[in-house]
């Protein structure tokens, strides 16, 4: 118990904090040390609850409940003074009929409600806190180096507002903590919206017109979302009188169809399927730990947390069948759009969409081997997401660009950083790492549960693998030498960039003893049957993963290999300063420039987007035909 | 957690005997090809073992390279094109098959980036155009599998009494369409090309030669053994059906490949998806609703 408050408590305290302090030194001082408490406290969390199936928590709840009523009002006031300030009146008007419906609920049934227990521990809620408490945290480490240089390259353009910026960051993370914990789902909801404001005010950080209009466009979205999941809320109790998550899914299918629509489309918004796919992508504008946070450890990841709570009551039901076709469509039309992309963070934004896509499939599908899938995908998505996104961060701040045609030679420029890329993305797609384990999960539990699906995943993750290797290709791509760049980033940048990268390969060695103590019994706990991957599976992926491991170690050798001889690539005799450049047809000398296909006639990006989106949305549609 | 490795005898016997015996075969098989090739264009042709001669011959050359590491990249492309087959003829689980023959050509894509040579840069990028483009009807060869024989193993499936392709006759066109790409045959053999007096010199080989350039071979060989072992699993379970069917859909793919000339990458990709949904998927459909 002491536990949970304080992970709930602490966060909250530091951000309070933050806003107080002014020198870097403190902050580094404060971030680190509560940082490093959190992880250590999400690991205590582990190893006290991992045998036990689920704990319930009552915590002595009307003055928390009016405290939290309280500031969910001066959250929607501040919202409907910034949106009206801003001109944004659809977000008014969302706020204004969210809060009117939770103002009436209260009022007229508030005091009828009792709950026996309001906070809850599962094996589920302490894979989350380690993702929020170890990734997470790794995150906010590295956003002090990052957002240090930031407002250097920003100097007089973007106001310096560094304490607000660590305020919200710890604020958000202790409402993640209050997502995964909660068991009252008004007190889950409350937390949920405190995620979509935290995100907000993040992404509108740079305050220039394009951040305000992605903010607002983030905010609109997910109070849509918000918007259902009160009505969901407020309608399952109107007809069951159930206001906890433990006795809602203790409900048959049948009596809790329309809060599971609802509440599914909360899950859809905050991981940002399609059609609600575009906030994500605009929250790019943020700076880059920002998008790390949001991507890997937070937000997107409470959105497909919640789907896969309730994925038990979609199992063969029309809803699930209808989220699942969303996962995979947004899995299968972003995968198509992110090979025609250049720049770096668009292409793991869109990334991140089809991989969150993958995971309401498997929630959709609600069988115990797509739940197994699931949680694995959060898991293995948040470690190389972040990793992936702090590279992107660092090379940027180097090189100026985040356009992946300017990162030739990185090899060279950055060797450590594009190491570390290359584990990232790896770790994304490539055998054995653990997004395709994976996939082999979900391959199996699709074909077991709904095969048709998998002709969206085979060729989304065809795509994937396109975009990907490109990538890798152009890290490694070397015309001439290059000057290493790599000096002048800092310890807290390099510390979470090698820690994540570590994870990375870590989470591949060390799943199978998370799927065994975590996964297995909590998918035992809710279906009494689990799913794993058999040992004869289990060692040939080991025996792979041992043979990719090698390769790093035998790669330096080839420097000493005195058996080979050196010689200038071949560009039709007509070389010039080595392989750099050559004499072109008219005499001239032409530079030597290699360029990816980005095949943009193909999979063009609005045109592509579009055809996700008419197809999402008439699904969509079809889930609210359903209430009826 | 204690993983139990349970490797009996039998399959470590298997595996050696794989080892020795799947490059031999696929290097007589390309040699039988370069016969027949040769009688269908009027000439004689080279001894049936030049394939191999070819090959002692570029481990006597010396190695000569662009970037230093670009070999590194060729071998762990025939280490995991090695294990691969292996693991498909002990009897592994198919995805797993595929995922690693699928990490074996990425490291080949990988050399063709290393070697940082604008012909070799040309073939890479083709060569994952020609993954992205024969992937999904791989997988989606597996999923049909499954769905017939409810094992990805391919000793299952092999075991399976009637041969899968009864239930799987979609599933074999389009698996036979994409193998065109996956033996380097026209009209697709666009990565690399057979001779390099044409447009992109010889692709994603160009830099690659000596010791290097065996190994591409070698590796070429182990995945000549492993598809017709893939073909087989389609007639199993008599194996002299299964054989002869196996070495026919093989010719066919030499007639073709002296019937064709090469095609544009567009063409490639488009085709390929265009016969993965109408053969392929179709054939999910059609398991999914009547069996």
């Amino acid at each position: 118990m002491s536990l949970i408050v304080f992970l709930l408590l602490f966060p909250l305290g530091i951000a309070f904090l933050q806003l107080f302090i002014r020198t870097e030194k403190a902050r580094n001082v404060t971030v680190l040390s509560s940082c490093a408490l959190l992880a250590v406290a999400s690991l205590t969390l582990l190893f006290r609850k991992l045998n036990i199936d689920i704990h319930f928590y009552q915590v002595e709840n009307t003055l928390i409940d009016q405290g939290i009523f309280a500031v969910e009002v001066l959250l929607s006031l501040f919202l409907i003074y910034i949106s009206a300030k801003h001109k944004k009146y659809w977000v008014t008007l969302l706020v204004v009929l969210q809060s009117a419906l939770m103002i009436w609920f209260e009022l007229a049934h508030g005091h009828s409600i009792h709950t026996a227990n309001n906070f809850f521990v599962d094996r589920l809620s302490i894979i989350m806190s380690l993702i929020i408490g170890i990734i997470g945290s790794l995150v906010v480490v590295y956003a002090l180096g990052y957002m240090k240089d930031f407002q250097v390259h920003n100097t007089g353009k973007i106001a310096d507002k560094r304490p607000f910026f660590f305020f919200i960051l710890f604020a958000f993370m202790s409402a993640m903590y209050g997502v995964v914990f909660s068991n009252n789902l008004l007190w889950l909801y409350f937390f949920w919206e405190v995620t979509t404001v935290c995100s907000f005010l993040l992404i509108g950080y740079k305050n220039d017109q394009e951040s305000i209009n992605n903010a607002f466009l983030a905010l609109f979205m997910n109070l849509i979302g918000g918007l259902c999941f009160a009505a969901g809320i407020v309608y399952l109790y109107l007809t069951s009188g159930v206001i906890e998550l433990d006795k809602m899914l203790a409900l048959t299918q049948g009596a809790v169809v329309i809060p599971v629509i609802l509440l599914a489309v909360a899950g859809l918004t905050k991981s940002a399927q399609l059609p609600f796919s575009k906030w994500l992508l605009g929250a790019m504008v943020a700076p880059t730990p920002v998008s790390a946070l949001l991507h890997s450890s937070t937000m997107v990841k409470a959105g497909v947390y919640l789907l896969l709570k309730l994925a038990p009551l979609m199992t063969g039901t029309n809803t699930g069948l209808l989220v699942a076709l969303i996962g995979g469509f947004t899995f299968l039309i972003t995968s198509f759009i992110a090979i025609s992309q250049s720049d770096a963070k668009k292409v793991l934004a869109y990334s991140t969409i089809a991989n969150l896509g993958l995971i309401v499939l498997c929630a959709g599908i609600g069988t115990y081997e797509a739940l197994w899938a699931g949680i694995l995908l959060i898991i293995f998505h948040a470690i190389a997401k972040g990793l992936l996104f702090i590279c992107v961060g660092t090379v940027e701040h180097k090189i100026s660009s985040r356009s992946i045609e300017a990162m030739d030679e990185l090899v060279m420029r950055m060797p450590k950083l594009s190491s570390m890329m290359f584990v990232g993305m790896a770790g994304m797609f490539l055998a054995p790492f653990g997004m395709l384990i994976s996939k082999w999960a979900v391959l199996k539990a699709i074909l077991d549960a709904d095969p048709i699906l998998s002709v969206l995943v085979i060729f989304g993750s065809s795509a994937s693998l396109f975009f990907w290797v490109k990538w890798m290709g152009k890290l490694i791509t070397v015309v001439q030498d290059r000057e290493d760049i790599e000096q002048g980033i800092s310890k807290t940048e390099w510390f979470p960039l090698y820690a994540l990268s570590g994870l990375t390969i870590a989470a591949c060695l060390f799943f199978p003893a998370a799927s065994r103590y975590l996964i297995e019994p909590y998918s035992m706990h809710i279906y009494g049957m689990a799913s794993t991957m058999n040992s004869g599976n289990l060692t040939i992926m080991m025996m792979m993963l041992g043979l990719v491991i090698l390769f790093p170690f035998v790669l330096p050798g080839a420097k000493y290999d005195k058996h080979v001889k050196l010689v200038d690539a071949y560009l039709g005799g007509a070389n010039l300063e080595g392989s750099a450049s050559f004499r072109g047809s008219l005499g001239g000398r032409k530079q030597v420039v290699f360029a990816n296909y980005y095949l943009e006639k193909y999979f063009v990006e609005t045109k592509t987007y579009r055809i996700g989106f008419v197809i999402c949305t008439a699904l969509l549609f079809a889930m609210f035909l359903g209430m009826i | 957690m204690n993983i139990n490795i349970n490797i009996d005898p039998g399959t470590i016997i298997l595996a050696l005997f794989y080892l020795v015996a799947a490059p031999l075969f696929g290097g007589l098989l390309t040699g039988l090809d370069r016969i027949i090739t040769a009688r269908m264009q009027g000439r004689y042709g080279p001894p049936l073992f030049q394939p191999f001669y070819d090959v002692l011959k570029l481990y006597e050359k010396e190695s000569i390279v662009v970037r230093r590491s670009q070999n590194i990249y060729i071998l762990f492309f025939l280490i995991f094109t090695i294990f691969t087959g292996g693991l498909f003829f002990t009897g592994g689980d198919l995805l797993l098959v595929i995922f690693s023959l699928t990490l074996a050509g990425i490291f080949l894509v990988l050399a063709g980036f290393k070697a940082s040579s604008p012909y070799g840069h040309i073939g890479a990028e083709r060569e994952l155009i020609q993954i992205l483009a024969y992937e999904p009807m791989v997988l989606l060869t597996a999923a049909g599998m499954y769905m017939v024989t409810k094992s990805f193993f391919v000793k299952d499936i092999l075991n399976f009494n009637v041969p899968v392709i009864y239930y799987l006759p979609g599933i074999f066109i389009g698996f036979v369409y994409i193998l065109t790409i996956k033996l380097r045959k026209s009209p697709y053999d666009l990565s690399t090309s057979h001779h390099g007096h044409q447009e992109i010199v010889k692709g994603i080989t160009t830099e690659f030669s000596g010791p290097a350039l065996g190994m591409i071979e070698i590796a070429h060989w182990y995945e000549v053994a492993f598809i017709m072992g893939f073909i087989y699993l389609f007639f199993a379970p008599d194996p002299l059906i299964a054989v002869s069917l196996a070495l026919l859909v093989y010719f066919l793919e030499i007639v073709i490949d002296n019937a064709f000339a090469r095609a544009k990458w567009q063409v490639a990709l488009a085709s390929s998806w265009l016969f993965t949904l109408v053969f392929g998927f179709s054939n999910i459909v059609y398991l999914f609703i009547w069996k």
